[in-house]
């Protein structure tokens, strides 16, 4: 800190600009690095960033550009500790063959409850809980995920429904599991 | 599953995101794809169940204080409203501004109200300060005929208040605001995640030539005017559905 250059940041203004999106950057921290304490260092990590950087804000999506710096900041923290979470998201295709259940696929989707949500969407390789995350959770165009993930637009729609995919066969298989323990009791 | 070729147009259509030829054509698709029209469904219900699931995490108040105090201490919030200052201070404020106005009304006779941009700005740092933690509404309410009475005894006119739920724009609630110097009413409304605020204020504020739209710090302002009542909506929604939006409250 400190390193602010004497008057491009107006006192006042980081406040106003950046800190009303404090509950998307934890949102977005807290499914990358799936555990509270984490996304707490990783959210504070990511605010001092923003507050060094802000004399280079041009305006503009205030949240997509926080975002984008929590989002950096959540894959600084993956190279540093955590080398496997990045490397996941290659063998996803072994992860992907599900059983195809089509008579009930839809009404388990409407009934899914939060905890099997929470469990599914957790379990996704980074790249694709980020998409999700982003746009189902935080609401936010393609054009500003596009930009929050450094990517082209076509591959965020690629990558939603690759994510979107893999979260319906995730919880076909949790349900499907759920069947079966109880069939046995 | 939807059918392999149009898998990312189905997303792309699920989302809003394409453009108005794409999205007719994809319309057309829909008809004859069983697939497709049952892979729709599957995301609407999948789309269902996560916002029913709530899985939206915020940050704690220990974090939000933990990095308030991390900041140094000029990026920290100056005093915004003016209650908030020290008497003398806002009396020299209040003093100067009277003195301005005085001196402006005799030099520039001709100018009714504020200039465009000092309304905009007023109105961006309201927007701004709304969304600050316990700012935004003095009434919660989604239902019209709930927020609609409120206003009554609060502004000397009656701000209309539709709810545009049903649209994609749901009515949240609204709240006392100050604009150019006057009370003016302030409903909130929401598309996603973003927060839209519509300032109404009577006629008589002045401004007469504000522009239709305008960017300014990030935000989106639209101006318009109705039954002698000005309207602001201001929001960091992108400008084709602040658009979009101000059409249908209009109308």
């Amino acid at each position: 800190m400190g390193e602010v250059k004497g008057g491009r940041v107006q006192a006042g203004t980081f406040e106003q600009v950046v800190l009303p999106h404090l509950d998307a950057a934890y949102n977005l921290a807290r499914w990358l690095v799936r555990n509270s304490h984490d996304a707490e260092d990783v959210v504070q990590e990511a605010y001092l960033r923003a507050f060094k950087f802000f004399g280079g804000y041009q305006g503009g999506d205030a949240r997509a550009w926080v975002l984008r710096i929590v989002r950096n900041t959540c894959y600084s923290f993956f190279e540093k500790n955590r080398p496997a979470e990045l490397a996941e998201q290659f063998d996803e295709e072994i992860h992907t063959a599900g059983p195809e259940q089509p008579s009930t696929e839809t009404e388990l989707l409407r009934s899914a409850d939060s905890r099997m949500l929470r469990d599914a969407l957790s379990e996704l390789p980074v790249s694709f809980r980020e998409v999700l995350v982003l746009r189902e959770l935080e609401g936010m165009s393609y054009k500003e995920i596009a930009e929050i993930m450094s990517v082209p637009i076509g591959t965020v729609m690629s990558g939603l429904a690759r994510g979107r995919a893999q979260l319906r066969e995730r919880l076909l298989r949790v349900r499907a599991e759920g069947e079966r323990r109880a069939l046995r009791k | 599953m939807p059918c392999e070729n149009n898998e990312r147009l189905l997303h792309g259509y699920f989302d809003g995101e394409l453009d108005l030829v794409r999205s007719i054509e994809f319309e057309e698709h829909l008809k004859t794809c069983v697939d497709c029209a049952r892979g729709l469904h599957e995301l609407q219900d999948l789309r269902e169940s996560l916002r029913a699931a709530n899985l939206r995490q915020r940050a704690s108040e220990a974090l939000r204080s933990r990095i308030r105090a991390a900041l140094p201490v000029d990026a920290r919030p100056q005093p915004i409203a003016p209650p908030r200052r020290p008497m003398l201070e806002w009396f020299a404020a209040a003093a100067a501004i009277l003195i301005a106005i005085f001196l402006a009304g005799k030099l520039l006779p001709n100018i009714g109200g504020q200039k465009p941009n000092l309304v905009a700005e007023e109105i961006v740092a309201s927007h701004i300060r709304s969304l600050q933690p316990g700012h935004l509404l003095d009434v919660e309410s989604t239902d019209q005929h709930t927020v609609k009475p409120w206003f009554d005894g609060k502004l000397d006119f009656a701000p209309p208040v539709i709810d545009l739920a049903s649209k994609g724009y749901p009515l949240v609630g609204g709240r006392l605001d100050y604009l150019g110097h006057r009370n003016v009413g302030a409903l909130v409304y929401q598309r996603r995640k973003h927060l839209i605020n519509v300032f109404v204020w009577p006629e008589e504020l002045g401004a007469a030539k504000l522009p239709e739209l305008q960017t300014m710090q990030g935000y989106n302002l639209i101006f318009w005017s109705y039954h002698g009542m000005y309207f602001c909506a201001v929001s960091d929604l992108n400008a084709a559905e602040l658009h979009q939006f101000a059409q249908l409250l209009e109308q």
